[in-house]
């Protein structure tokens, strides 16, 4: 049946992908590329992996879109031809680069086979001990949030750094000048329908990400997921009210201070493990019971990794969607 | 007894809803223009919604999962007609032209 | 079984959906293939956790169906204001 699937999808994934290249205007592409992320989503599902597919499901296809459409308002719609001249060099690099790596995978064992040398280590230890030492099912939350919680930490300030050049580059700084001004627009007000529609589904979608925050320790969810989902829930507020009144709700300041305060949150929980004796990021040390204080660790850093995932989402798109197009040769 | 005519309806509903899908997507790649495409792609959305979702909440019975199916299927019935409406509305103000009538009479009409 | 049927027939809407979105003249064709897929990802979500037997996935499927209109709406939004600012319909 998995066999069945994934014919179907990787040929639609190549098909897809040669489509995306051979297209030269951009917003087909961005288009293209949505499908080619849900496909993505609906692959990692087959192959078990829910938390995966849950996060790309969700940055993929609903906020990565938005962000490309805002960025395609500030630019041309066709992309400019490449130089001919270096186009057969381009081909050889490409063809022998792929067919060393294809022939470097010919000895690997089986995807998914369990007796892999990579197997036999550490994956079975995670396996075996997650629901004697943390007291919850999700293998991939431990895993993330407590067993490899130094890598989780990494990405957190990776989140950060992106949001932080994208707002050096895009300038987004208060300032005089055409280019400073918000742009003048009504959103969608004058569209009844997706407006009411709308109305109706914000609480929800933010009341879902909250759910998906608390609950990524039962089932797939947990704070990069939970971030995309209320990221999205205020995108398609600013969609339909127009940027000036969705920058009243939630300014770029709080945007600011909800990745700051979301990566604080984490190493303070860290610096807290270490002034209570233990070493950084040990949560065993906060509570008396082991398997509780590893928990309630958990949920917290979980909590700073979600604020700070929508922090930043927010900030991208706000940076290009508040930025008035200056005039352009097209 | 009554719990074999549960599961058999629920099978029943779930192939209406599988072929609604199928002729939603025969429909799409057939159609000539675009609204009529649009037309396609909205209706069998919306019926193999409803047939999916109540075929699948009959076979799981009272548990939470039937919960989460009528939130997915009342979610999907909000959010269908209004990117419908979004797009037609965008494709009509772009000049995408509607098409001329296929109706032979109004074709005799209108022919000199 | 009838669950195999189902997401088979789906998977089929879904290479047609692509089909539709590769070969369409007009943009707004690609726009409907793309939401298209989208509810079509959602349902197939929904069937292929009854036929795992796992029912925590029905979470993928809430949020799938949730996040789907937002791509839609910014497309309606960049049209209109592309025709507020005069830079002229979109061509093709």
């Amino acid at each position: 049946m998995t066999i069945v699937f994934a014919l179907f999808l990787l040929t639609l994934l190549v098909v897809t992908a040669l489509a995306i290249v051979r297209t030269k205007n951009l917003f087909i592409a961005t288009m293209l590329l949505s499908i080619f992320s849900l496909l993505m989503a609906v692959n990692f599902f087959i192959l078990d992996a829910a938390d995966v597919a849950l996060t790309e499901a969700a940055v993929g296809a609903g906020v990565t879109t938005v962000i490309f459409l805002s960025a395609l308002r500030l630019t041309s719609q066709y992309e400019r031809g490449s130089l001919a001249s270096s186009r057969w060099i381009a081909v050889i690099v490409v063809v022998t680069t792929t067919v060393l790596l294809i022939s470097g995978t010919i000895n690997t064992p089986n995807l998914g086979d369990p007796n892999a040398p990579v197997h036999q280590h550490v994956a079975p230890f995670y396996l075996e001990n997650t629901e004697a030492l943390m007291g919850f099912p999700n293998v991939v939350t431990a895993v993330l949030s407590s067993f490899r919680g130094y890598d989780t930490l990494g990405e957190v300030f990776v989140v950060f750094i992106a949001a932080v050049g994208v707002m050096f580059i895009l300038d987004a700084r208060q300032g005089t000048g055409p280019e400073y001004e918000l742009r003048v627009e009504k959103g969608l007000k004058h569209h009844l329908i997706p407006r009411a529609v709308g109305g109706l589904l914000i609480p929800f979608m933010l009341l879902f990400g909250l759910y998906v925050q608390f609950h990524g320790e039962y089932g797939p969810g947990g704070g990069f997921q939970a971030g995309a989902i209320v990221a999205t829930a205020f995108i398609l507020h600013a969609i339909l009210e127009g940027e000036r009144t969705a920058l009243k709700a939630f300014s770029r300041n709080a945007q600011m201070a909800l990745i700051i305060g979301g990566s604080t949150l984490y190493g303070a929980v860290g610096v807290v493990c270490m002034l209570k004796g233990g070493t950084f990021l040990d949560y065993s040390v906060l509570m008396e019971d082991p398997v509780t204080a590893r928990q309630v660790g958990i949920i917290i850093i979980e909590l700073g990794v979600g604020m700070a995932v929508c922090g930043a989402l927010l900030s991208i798109f706000h940076s290009f969607a508040a930025r008035k197009p200056v005039a352009q040769a097209k | 007894m009554i719990e074999v005519a549960i599961e058999w309806l629920g099978n029943a509903l779930l192939i209406v809803g599988a072929a609604s899908v199928l002729i939603g997507g025969i429909g799409v790649i057939r159609m000539p223009d675009l609204y009529s495409r649009m037309h396609a792609s909205s209706l069998t959305d919306t019926m193999a919604t409803l047939a999916l979702f109540s075929g699948l909440m009959l076979h799981s019975g009272f548990t939470l999962a039937t919960i989460k199916l009528m939130a997915i299927m009342a979610f999907l019935l909000l959010t269908g007609p209004t990117a419908t409406y979004a797009l037609a509305n965008a494709a009509f103000r772009s000049g995408i032209e509607q098409p001329r009538s296929l109706n032979t009479d109004d074709q005799e009409k209108s022919a000199p | 079984m009838f669950y195999a049927v189902v997401s088979i027939a789906i998977l089929m809407t879904m290479v047609l959906a692509v089909a539709r979105a590769v070969k369409g003249p007009s943009i707004y064709d690609r726009v409907l293939a793309a939401n298209m897929f989208g509810t079509k990802t959602a349902l197939l979500l929904a069937v292929v956790s009854f036929l795992f037997g796992r029912m925590d996935f029905l979470d993928l499927a809430l949020a799938y169906a949730l996040i789907n209109l937002v791509g839609v709406l910014a497309v309606l939004e960049f049209v209109e204001g592309r025709i507020e600012s005069g830079k002229g319909k979109l061509d093709d």
